[in-house]
């Protein structure tokens, strides 16, 4: 059974619309015109326990409103939605107790004090028993590598240091489902694999259920077999990563590099050129034809590497988004 | 099912003690501040000085030395009533700070509670400090008011907090459908600066504007727990009858413009 449900799920927005300038402000003061922003429109989608889904789409897609309806920090303006039995919106105690939202790095934790005070509120707030509460910041802190930071205030944490403190204090209470929205913006290359791999582990260890956005593609191809995309507020796949690579990408990546360099037309009969730089060239190749293609290619050119990949799934998604067609 | 009410009490309690140490903690943090706070909280001396320059007192039935310890009660009840739940709520509404603590199984208001009495136990000490110096300075203005006068007081002190907390509390449910609802606390501040008794004793008052005074909720933030302190005659009972009233008035108000503020929420800044 679905431990998340959406269905028909839409939210609409009143914006202020004003024109630039000072005789746009005088008009707009004097006679306000409001306008309607569908930022999500008739979204379904359902999750299984345990399940770890990408959530996907530029920036504006309606991925972080479909997020505040799913924990209920806003009401939807039509459609229903359940996590966890409950209705987010009602927030009722024990649906608040199930869930987590983590949205940036500056969120719960007390700016100027160590977080271990802020835990302390938390474990108290959501009814853990002290020497419960101390055992799972232990374990927790290990799995996210934090040891004397948890005593250091807030504000003297590094971007890495305070994003893992938050995750600690988001994930104490153990919730059941995770809303993490872009959980590794702005951290730097090894603090980002180093929160991907604790996501991983916490998902495996306590079965518990994630959607994830993340601007960071690693992110999603690490940690999320199935992918929801969004656009102009409508889903428009659910589906595993792989068929909407496969789907959205036909031809896979060959790259070579060659004893001498030679001209775009060599490779004209093999596939489409993507890039030549000297010795180095890059071709796109419908998958059905890739093996007889590379056969023929190590076999008519001096070929001193040749190495085979799908494109960056970055680019593939924003190809997508760009070309606009998505049906 | 709920579980049994011991139990839930020991949650409040353990709850109520974690906010409390941590929001102590995090106040003192900011003790330089809070004290320039208290310093500026400093108009009652300053009206002092003024009405004693012209001898208002005298010609209205309170002597110089009841003038002057009037006015430091009401230095001290206002220490202990000042309530700025709305510019921080404003400001946690704008920066996104709001949504996790509405998704925590707590309400959000004894945050902001525990984070007015914890500023007030900072505050304590300096509020000691400058009443020392006052009888320093002016050591015939000294008493000791009976134990039964400062227990009095005191409640009426915490009956005004609440009252005042639960008046700016509801007036701050306006955050959810302005970003600037704090000018609204501003526009009130006038109203509470005449007829609380911060700028003169009500009994100082033309009779007709004391009358209109006692119908509106100012009088009972400064001017009972005032004159309950100094030591004066005060209708008791009548009073803290007048702040359960307004309290009863306030609190669906409040109620009603939370839940429907919550269904306007939008989650900025998150």
């Amino acid at each position: 059974m679905a431990i998340v449900r959406a269905q028909g799920l839409g939210k609409t927005y009143r914006v202020a619309d004003k024109q630039p300038g000072l005789a746009g402000t005088l008009r707009h003061f004097v006679n306000r015109r409001e306008r309607l922003i569908a930022a999500v429109q008739d979204v379904s989608f359902a999750i299984e326990p345990g399940e770890f889904v990408g959530f996907l789409g530029a920036n504006g897609a309606g991925k972080t409103t479909t997020l505040k309806m799913l924990t209920g920090l806003i009401h939807p303006t039509s459609g229903t939605v359940e996590v966890a039995g409950c209705v987010p919106h009602r927030r009722q105690a024990a649906f608040l107790g199930q869930i987590t939202l983590v949205m940036g790095q500056k969120q719960q934790l007390i700016w100027d004090l160590p977080p271990l005070d802020s835990l302390r509120v938390n474990a108290a707030v959501y009814g853990i028993p002290p020497a419960e509460s101390r055992r799972r910041i232990d374990e927790l802190a290990d799995m996210l590598e934090l040891g004397d930071e948890l005593r250091r205030p807030v504000r003297k944490l590094s971007l890495g240091q305070r994003m893992k403190a938050e995750l600690l204090a988001a994930l104490l209470h153990r919730p059941a489902v995770l809303f993490l929205d872009e959980p590794t913006l702005g951290l730097d290359v090894n603090a980002q694999a180093r929160v991907r791999s604790f996501l991983a582990d916490y998902n495996r260890r306590f079965g518990a259920t994630v959607l994830l956005t993340s601007h960071y593609m690693a992110d999603i191809t690490a940690l999320c077999p199935r992918v929801l995309l969004i656009h102009e507020g409508r889903l428009f796949y659910d589906g595993s990563l792989e068929t909407l690579t496969q789907r959205l990408a036909p031809c896979r990546e060959v790259r070579l590099e060659l004893h001498a360099p030679l001209g775009a037309d060599v490779f004209a009969s093999y596939g489409d050129v993507e890039a030549i730089e000297g010795r180095e060239v890059r071709l796109l190749i419908p998958r059905e034809r890739l093996t007889e293609q590379v056969g023929r290619l190590l076999a008519d050119l001096a070929v001193v590497d040749l190495s085979v990949s799908d494109p960056p799934i970055e680019d593939i998604i924003g190809r997508l988004f760009h070309r606009g067609a998505l049906a | 099912m709920r579980p049994p009410l011991a139990q839930r009490l020991g949650h409040a309690r353990r709850i109520a003690a974690v906010l409390l140490s941590s929001q102590y903690a995090y106040m003192l943090e900011y003790r330089a501040e809070i004290v320039l706070w208290a310093l500026s909280g400093v108009l009652p001396f300053i009206m002092l000085g003024l009405w004693s320059a012209v001898d208002a007192g005298g010609g209205l039935g309170m002597s110089s030395l009841q003038l002057a310890r009037y006015f430091l009660s009401a230095f001290v009840v206002r220490q202990f009533t000042i309530v700025w739940v709305m510019y921080t709520f404003e400001e946690d509404n704008l920066t996104g700070r709001l949504s996790p603590y509405l998704l925590q199984p707590l309400p959000l208001v004894w945050r902001y509670v525990a984070a007015h009495l914890s500023e007030q136990a900072t505050r304590l000490p300096f509020v000691a400090m400058l009443v020392g110096l006052f009888f320093l300075l002016y050591p015939a203005a000294f008493w000791w008011p009976s134990l039964a006068s400062v227990l009095l007081a005191m409640l009426a002190t915490l009956a005004a907090f609440a009252l005042r907390f639960l008046m700016q509390f509801t007036l701050t449910m306006v955050c959810f459908w302005s970003e600037k609802a704090s000018a609204l606390e501003r526009l009130l501040y006038l109203p509470y600066l005449y007829l609380s008794g911060l700028v003169a004793p009500l009994a100082l008052y033309p009779e007709g504007v004391r009358n209109f005074a006692f119908w509106t909720p100012f009088p009972y933030m400064v001017d009972v727990p005032a004159r309950i302190l100094a030591g004066e005659t005060v209708p008791v009972l009548q009073s803290f009858a007048a702040m359960a009233a307004w309290a009863a008035l306030l609190l669906p108000i409040n109620l009603l413009l939370w839940r429907r503020g919550l269904r306007h929420y939008s989650a900025m800044g998150a």
